[in-house]
């Protein structure tokens, strides 16, 4: 399902192919599947991190702001996306309760991934 | 005043360097200020302003083909555009001081807002 939220950032938010023009962005591309893998397994490894998720983070948040360098305000598109995905395979369970911890934790996910930005 | 805009931004938000990479020694505050490359590209800026400035009804337009170049080959982000419009404001602020009051904050707030938008007006 996290392979799903990234051709979708790119229809909502077009600006976040930007950071992709060296990808294939056609419809069923396999960089874009790879990605969005690379994703999923990184959101995997901070659920299983909670308490301590600056650590667990840590070299993908050195990643973003020394090489990478994405505008912050692209980890709220695709956090945005990623609910959308969620509540609609799981509209039964997106009750506003999960809403709101699921974005509390994209949210606090996006601030490590950007707290070595300055 | 712009080109003072642009080193701001690159100081204040260092992830805007990222289109820089072949501007040359971006490596501190003053570096960035004596960077040739980054004079040249302030100029520019400048330049588009004073267009924008001449053009307030018809920004979209004015900015088509910059558009296009920043998105189709420069791969710029547009947040960046809305990044350095806030600064220049800020900047703006420091110059004027007690003369930049909330309604000119909000006009050229305004003018900064419709460049950004005119900019990334033909991403796709």
């Amino acid at each position: 399902m996290c392979m799903a939220p990234k051709p979708w950032t790119f229809l909502s938010f077009p600006e976040t192919k930007t950071y992709f023009a060296h990808f294939d962005l056609s419809s069923g591309s396999r960089q874009v599947q790879a990605h969005g893998k690379k994703l999923a397994d990184a959101l995997t490894l901070a659920v299983s991190h909670l308490d301590d998720l600056p650590a667990a983070l840590s070299s993908l948040s050195d990643l973003h702001a020394h090489k990478l360098k994405v505008d912050p305000i692209n980890f709220k598109y695709l956090s945005h996306c990623l609910l959308v995905t969620l509540a609609r395979h799981h509209p039964g369970n997106m009750n506003p309760e999960v809403h709101a911890s699921l974005d509390k934790f994209l949210s606090y996910v996006s601030n490590i991934l950007t707290s070595k930005y300055r | 005043m712009v080109l003072v805009g642009i080193w701001r931004l690159l100081v204040v938000y260092p992830w805007t360097q990222r289109f820089f990479d072949s501007f040359g020694n971006l490596s501190s505050a003053s570096a960035i200020l004596g960077n040739p490359k980054i004079k040249a590209h302030g100029k520019k800026v400048l330049t588009s302003l004073g267009e924008a400035v001449k053009n307030l009804d018809n920004l979209k337009a004015t900015f088509s083909k910059l558009s296009e170049l920043h998105c189709d080959k420069l791969h710029v982000d547009p947040e960046n555009f809305r990044l350095l419009g806030n600064v220049l404001v800020v900047v703006l602020a420091i110059h004027f001081g007690k003369e930049f009051t909330p309604e000119v904050h909000a006009a050229w707030q305004k003018l900064v807002t419709g460049v950004a938008s005119a900019l990334a007006h033909k991403y796709h």
